[in-house]
């Protein structure tokens, strides 16, 4: 089982809905303790990516490797019992439920299991959702509020919290600093760093390129659902990336407002 | 985490119970709870001032509204749990018709020589309640999948199961009564029994929606449905327990109506799908999903019943008092859309 220290891989991974082609012969490489980015235009097919090799969709064709095997994601259950996680675009959380029930939303604590009418174990949940809140620096005022009453940073935090928590192979963040302040992305990059230095592999979906370069080793750029191009991040510079995102050869200006 | 690890410390976490969204929560609870005794004062004043007599002190006329209340309410508990996943179902009433009259056919004593099944008389109670309870179930399971796998609204799918559970009804006798029941199936509607299923029932999945992984799911599906997806919730399989669930309970009221009534009629239930839901929402549970709780139907249907016997008790004719149920109805629905609103303006 040689897997030459690739976590993921992808070939030929393609996705149509109906006569969309919003993925198409995507050949993607992950290797371990490896942090890339995926940018690309609105619509290049970037969620749609991060959808498939969760288990949320199903690939039209093409095949997933995960640490060296083949695999089926027949949902999302599939792939986190891979221990992998993801912060996706649209915030998945249940807005009338508390921190620790979206923390543990479809992994509940129980005392003793009685399939569906096994009796939560609050306790454990609330102990623990607070570890993961502290161990990542989010800092919410009080955990028994319902999503609801939270802030988009707030709520953004839980997610990635709850994502960086359970992760122990894998951990796709698709755009997870799009709605927030100043000082919650600092945030949200932190915990990112703080992912490096543990050596759980990262994928992360941005359009900030100022972002991408302080954060991943590589980036991987997505034109029209088709793979542009993969970057070394020490190695290029905005320009390059951008004339990839674009499918412009021409440099672009040095302080475009892209970068 | 200065500030808020003091309060979350502070405040341990021996409450569990605000699982669904704390304060707010338990507030519409107490708020339906004000509103329950402000109704029965009302009623208390009108009744001395009309009637000249009291409304709430009459062991007899107590014992009725909470009969009457308690039927219902077996099939409100139900309603609750299918309109926290955002759902709604319009087929109980039928359900509460289909069962009477299948379970009565397998209650009918051997004396009776027209049974519905001459053979199949003096049967031990326990079959005619399991196949009374198999309709319910029947009937909810096919709700639930057609709702899960089709993705049809179940407004749509449940109106489908309104209309064809009623047509069985009628097609299983054809239109004629079933009556004659064993003394021990009729056992189950005698006396203040309807009372105790009602509140053993509602204790039960009062449990299941605040403290198993059931209601948890129950309340994540109603509150987004895609978010509890991702999470690895069953989304399918869970709505399709919800409603067999909900089924079963219709199908337990009609088993107790027909035996209260000692007969069962095609008729039974008629529009008790609608009474059901206006509890729900009088009790606090968003018609939008999410939010709600048995608690909340509890006091919900005890309102409800006050309502209906206090015009009964002011002896208002029977065509105000539907008219009333349907403002009743519609004012709690509105009353949800301004919660909503609220809400939605509040973020
Ligand atoms: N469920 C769907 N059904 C039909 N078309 C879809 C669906 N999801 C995505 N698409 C289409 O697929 C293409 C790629 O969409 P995708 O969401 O992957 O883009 P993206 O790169 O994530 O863009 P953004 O930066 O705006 O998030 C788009 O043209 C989009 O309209
Ligand atoms: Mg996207």
């Amino acid at each position: 089982m040689a897997n030459d220290g690739i976590v993921l891989k992808t070939e030929g991974l393609t996705k149509y809905y109906g006569g969309v082609h919003a993925l198409e012969d995507a050949d993607f490489t992950l290797h371990e303790g490896e942090h890339v980015a995926i940018v690309g235009d609105n619509g290049a097919g970037k969620s749609t990516f991060v959808r498939q090799i969760t288990g949320v969709e199903q690939p039209t064709a093409g095949k997933i490797f995960f640490g060296g095997k083949e695999v089926a994601f027949n949902s999302p259950i599939d792939a986190r019992d891979f221990g992998i996680e993801a912060v996706f675009q649209n915030l998945a959380l249940a807005d009338d439920l508390d921190v620790p029930s979206n923390i543990f939303l479809g992994r509940e604590e129980t005392y003793f299991n009685l399939g569906p009418f096994s009796f939560l174990n609050e306790k454990k949940m609330y102990k623990n959702s607070m570890e993961a809140l502290e161990r990542t620096g989010v800092k919410i005022p009080n955990l028994r509020n319902s999503i609801a009453n939270m802030s988009g940073g707030q709520r953004q935090c839980v997610a990635i919290s709850r994502a960086a928590s359970f992760a122990s192979k894998l951990i796709i963040m698709d755009e997870p600093t799009a709605a927030l302040g100043v000082q919650e992305t600092t945030q949200v990059e932190n915990i990112i760093r703080g992912l490096k230095k543990q050596g759980i592999p990262l994928i992360l979906v941005s359009h900030n390129l100022r972002q991408v370069f302080n954060l991943v080793d590589k980036i991987w750029v997505f034109r029209r659902g088709r793979i542009a191009g993969m970057l070394e991040a020490d190695k290029t510079d905005g320009n390059e990336v951008v004339s990839l995102i674009t499918g412009v050869k021409t440099g672009v200006h040095e302080n475009a407002s892209y970068i | 985490m200065t500030e808020g690890t003091v309060t979350n410390q502070a405040e341990p976490v021996a409450a569990p119970a605000t699982v669904e969204g704390g304060k707010r929560q338990r507030s519409h609870e107490l708020n339906a709870l004000m509103g329950l005794v402000g109704i029965a004062l009302i009623f208390e004043i009108l009744g001395w001032v009309f009637q000249g007599q009291s409304f709430l002190f009459n062991a007899q006329r107590l014992s009725i509204i909470i009969l009457q209340v308690a039927v219902v309410g077996i099939i409100a508990i139900g309603v609750t749990q299918v309109i926290i996943t955002g759902g709604i179902d319009l087929s109980s009433g039928s359900i509460v018709g289909l069962t009477a009259m299948v379970a009565m056919s397998f209650a009918q004593v051997s004396t009776y020589p027209r049974a519905v099944y001459p053979n199949l008389t003096d049967l031990p109670v326990i079959i005619p309640v399991l196949i009374g309870l198999g309709v319910g179930l029947g009937a909810g399971l096919i709700n639930g999948a057609l709702i899960a796998y089709t993705r049809i609204p179940p407004f749509i799918a449940t109106l489908g199961m309104m209309v064809t559970a009623r047509g069985a009804a009628k097609w299983y006798t054809r239109g004629q009564p079933v009556s004659f029941p064993t003394d021990s199936f009729a056992a189950i509607g005698q006396g203040m029994t309807p009372v105790f299923i009602f509140l053993a029932i509602a204790l039960l999945f009062h449990v299941a929606l605040k403290y198993t992984v059931y209601g948890k799911h129950t309340y994540a599906i109603g509150s987004n449905e895609s978010a509890a997806r991702v999470s690895g919730i069953s989304v399918e399989r869970h709505l399709i327990m919800v409603y067999a669930i909900a089924g079963m309970l219709a199908s337990l009221a009609g088993i107790v109506i027909a035996a209260r009534g000692l007969t069962a009629q095609a008729g039974m239930g008629t529009m008790y799908e609608l009474q059901a839901i206006a509890m729900a929402v009088i009790g606090g549970v968003s018609l939008s999903g999410g939010r709600g709780s048995i608690v909340g139907t509890v006091i919900g249907a005890a309102i409800f019943g006050v309502i209906i016997s206090g015009f009964t008790f002011l002896r208002l004719s029977a065509y105000y008092q539907e008219m009333i149920m349907g403002a009743i109805i519609v004012a709690a629905v509105v009353a949800d859309v301004y919660r909503q609103r609220y809400r939605t303006s509040a973020r």
